[in-house]
């Protein structure tokens, strides 16, 4: 059966049907409908004015990826310019390749690009001494709890050093479904409470930030990746099989084939929950060592770095948790839940 | 938490290992006397006395602590014939027989739904269930109703039974009973101790005698034209989780009718803790996030006049069928829609799938997802006044042009997955673009009965709706109702500019 035609500019032959609505579109006229979507996102936030400085965090990934280049086409029209930073969390065998990309990308793309280093950053501690460090104590080592805090404390960094004044990151509308159902899951009524908008318009300091492919799907960014030919690196972390998130990744995926726009509903539901007061974090301070955004004296990358300087790793996690014991296990009080500051990001 | 490897779990702990089961000299952990008999949570075991005591304990502090329930109440137990209503219902006949001090106080009536015609049940698999049913109510001594959710009863006063001959009355929230303040309460409950005091023994006596037979009960099964346009109905929609959705809808709307018909201001249902962490996930996946208050709290307070309570909902599964077993509590097995279905089928069976997969692994995860929503608060959206109501779910609509990201998201996925002729996606996609682009919506409004419907439709209705090709398959009632909002929005647009205030309060109040 030849393919139909394409349903926007009626010449060309279609390449795809669109995940969401089915509409047949030829690969150009899908890649400008995409475009011009995030254009709309971004304009009807309002979240990246002309003249604004913009770090991409550029993880060599497909998202972030696609983010880039979409912003590099949308660039002239937002008023914009875009420094990609990178963050080199020191995991061997992978960061690397991906790196690898990422400079390739810079230097086709001819952006500026920053590569900030944990082992720079937070005193020589690399993931995979992090990772070292929390193993063996008979529980999940947590690595990407670590790995969270301390890559979006990196990427706010290298913003500063670029002096960017927005800061953008490359999460999808699967990244977002997949937080809610996690943040159920797991009791997470802070972060509940906090997530859900298209951004953080950057209080007490901290960057503006905001995620322009929020309203795409998943399969949308890697068509569009494949459509515009881009090169990126797509193999997983070594140390994702042990993320909680893969159960809720699992779900969505099954949740998608029951029903297409589960997505869309999951990210519905999320702006909507209403959540009690109390369960709302505490309006946000400044860290007492380090002055950036803190809800508690201490803020999370500095409290867990403090752990593992002391040699006790999860002496951050699960502290100031508002939740229940949640670990099956009964041999140790301490539940691990991480405390509520940043959520888990997802390049 | 983090934690998906089998092997990290299996690590010597450092501390004194828990005490190990099976072994002759471990006592009930509460008692410190009797022998276990269940292991509730691991580590926990219960003499048989014990956990009886606990069970009971449960449900008497989830009634006391919310004090809703005013004593001399009606309340109808609505009830499936599954474990967890027929928990409960026995929960409240044991709570009623109580000596008077510790007695519960309202006065109850139990209803089963026969929902055999949705999933295609024969007439007499049907009525050899009814048989099982009338005898296990019979024992209860409540006052008993059996609707079908097809049938048309005799014409009574009652207006029959049945979703077929429902009144779009149904669908209308009935003013509020003002919530009664703590005062209120034990002003109630003490006049209530007098009066039975003043009534003596004959008094307490003539309460207590409840006919044992429904005084309204139709004269026979449902009629065959009623049975085939509900089997029609269902076998339209296209997938498990929109049928599924659609007879919680209808069946909810056909207790409320027969609540309200006999005076019944609450409903108690027997939804499990379990059974509610798996419908808030289910929820979230529908897109009901702004209900998830009322879904799963403990008071549904949606429909006015009739308060939907949930009383078992610090149960956990585990806990119901333990006391089922140990304490032979009558309950009747049905096939349901879902039975007998494949793990992906609909959303409600994977996400039951997933959580109880998740529990075995993380034995917290259904008291985390339970704890979790009781932090949920009955709130509108911060500045949003109380707008118009959704047709079949009665919660405030959640669609709105503020929203930016999902309206815009259904701007994009609103041309329709099916291969309808071109002039039926513009139209169906009507209802959405002047949702988003805050056109006023009466431009499609008497056109398309399907556009009409479908925007008075919260978004989990929708969406759900999208699944049901056909509207004109709905009960009747649901399509007058819709027609009655439209006219009347139709009407106040038209002289919008003439109104001062708020007219939404007298409208409703003039009809209330």
């Amino acid at each position: 059966m030849p393919a139909p035609q394409c349903a926007s500019c009626h010449t060309a032959r279609a390449a795809l049907r669109r995940p969401r609505s089915g509409q047949a579109l030829c690969g150009t006229c899908f890649c400008a409908a995409f475009e011009a979507e995030v254009l709309h996102t971004v304009v009807a936030g309002r979240l990246l004015p002309p003249g604004a400085v913009v770090a991409v965090g550029a993880s060599g990934g497909k998202d972030s990826t696609v983010l880039a280049h979409v912003l590099r086409e949308l660039a002239p029209r937002l008023g914009i310019s875009l420094h990609l930073v990178a963050v080199d969390e020191g995991i061997g065998g992978y960061r690397d390749a991906a790196l690898a990309a990422v400079r390739r990308q810079a230097v086709r793309w001819d952006l500026p690009l920053t590569v900030v280093a944990y082992a720079d950053l937070f005193g020589g501690w690399t993931m995979d001494a992090v990772a070292r460090s929390t193993a063996g104590s008979g529980r999940s080592r947590a690595c990407c709890t670590f790995c969270g805090v301390l890559r979006r404390r990196a990427l706010e960094e290298g913003a500063r050093l670029v002096g960017a004044t927005h800061v953008v990151t490359g999460h999808n509308a699967d990244d977002m479904a997949e937080t809610v159902l996690m943040n159920f899951l797991r009791g997470d009524a802070g972060r509940l409470a906090r997530g859900g908008g298209l951004g953080s318009p950057g209080e007490g300091g901290a960057l503006p930030r905001c995620r322009p492919l929020q309203l795409a799907s998943q399969k949308e960014v890697v068509l569009y990746a494949h459509f515009r030919r881009l090169d990126y690196f797509s193999e997983e972390c070594v140390y994702a099989p042990e993320a909680f998130r893969g159960h809720a990744r699992d779900l969505l995926k099954m949740l998608e084939a029951a029903r297409p726009s589960a997505v869309l509903d999951l990210v519905h539901s999320a702006e909507r929950l209403a959540l009690a007061p109390a369960a709302r974090p505490p309006p946000p301070g400044a860290c007492s060592r380090c002055g950036a955004l803190a809800s508690r004296a201490l803020c999370q990358a500095c409290a867990l770095l403090d752990g593992l300087n002391r040699g006790r790793p999860r002496l951050a996690i699960g502290k100031g948790r508002r939740g229940l014991d949640e670990e099956g296990p009964r041999r140790e009080p301490q539940p691990s839940l991480p405390p509520t500051s940043e959520p888990v990001p997802d390049f | 938490m983090c934690e998906m490897s089998e092997e990290y779990r299996e690590s010597a702990p450092k501390g004194s290992p828990p005490p190990r089961l099976g072994t002759r000299d471990q006592k009930c952990v509460k008692c410190k006397e009797g022998l276990p008999v269940v292991v509730i949570r691991a580590g926990d075991a219960f003499c048989r006395d014990c956990f009886k005591a606990l069970y009971v304990h449960k449900f008497r502090a989830m009634l006391g602590k919310n004090r809703l329930i005013f004593p001399g109440e009606k309340v109808l137990l609505a009830w499936s014939g599954g474990p967890s209503s027929s928990s409960m219902v026995w929960q409240v006949l044991e709570g009623l027989s109580r000596d008077s001090a510790k007695r519960l106080r309202f006065v109850p009536g139990v209803i089963y739904v026969d929902e055999g015609a949705t999933c295609g049940q024969s007439s007499e698999d049907r009525a050899k269930t009814l048989a099982e049913v009338k005898l296990v109510l019979q024992t209860t001594g409540f006052p008993w109703h059996i609707v079908a959710l097809e049938e048309v009863g005799r014409p009574s006063l009652f207006e029959g039974l049945g979703v077929f001959s429902l009144p779009p009355s149904v669908l209308r929230c009935f003013a509020q009973e003002p919530v009664g303040t703590e005062s209120a309460y034990k002003a109630a409950v003490d006049s209530f101790l007098q009066q039975q005091h003043a009534l003596g023994a004959d008094g307490v006596e003539r309460q207590s005698q409840h006919c044992a037979q429904d005084p309204h009960s139709p004269a026979g099964p449902p009629t065959t034209a009623q049975t085939q346009a509900l089997s029609r109905l269902f076998d339209s929609v296209k997938t498990l989780t929109a049928k599924e959705e659609l007879l919680q809808t209808l069946r909810t709307h056909l207790i409320l009718h027969v609540a309200r018909n006999h005076g019944y201001s609450k409903v108690m249902t027997g939804d499990s803790c379990t059974r509610l962490a798996i419908k808030l996930m289910t929820s979230l996946a529908l897109g009901r996030g702004a209900f998830l208050a009322w879904d799963t709290g403990f008071s549904d307070e949606r429909h006015g006049d009739v308060v939907v309570v949930r009383p078992m909902r610090e149960h956990t599964l585990k806990e119901v069928a333990f006391y089922n077993r140990l304490f032979a509590v009558p309950s009747v097995c049905t096939p349901a829609l879902d039975t007998k279905a494949p793990e992906k089928a609909s959303i409600h069976r994977l996400m039951e799938a997933f959580i109880l997969r998740l529990q075995a692994q993380f034995p917290s995860t259904v008291s985390t997802v339970y704890r979790t929503s009781e932090k949920l608060v009955k709130a509108p959206r911060d500045g949003c006044v109380a707008g118009p109501r959704c047709l079949l779910c009665m919660c405030t609509l959640d669609v709105d042009t503020a929203d930016s990201a999902t309206a815009f998201g259904a701007q994009t996925s609103h041309l329709p997955q099916m291969q309808p002729p071109v002039t039926q996606a513009g139209v169906a996609a009507g209802p959405c673009c002047c949702a988003g682009m805050g056109g006023g919506p009466s431009c499609y409004r008497g056109e398309d009965p399907r556009a009409q419907v479908m925007e008075q439709l919260c978004y989990g209705c929708r969406v759900n709706m999208k699944d049901l090709p056909s509207l004109e398959l709905l009960p009747p009632y649901i399509l007058s109702e819709a027609q009655i909002r439209s006219q009347r929005a139709t009407a106040e647009q038209e002289v919008q500019e003439y109104l001062l205030g708020d007219s939404e309060d007298e409208a409703r109040t003039g009809e209330s």
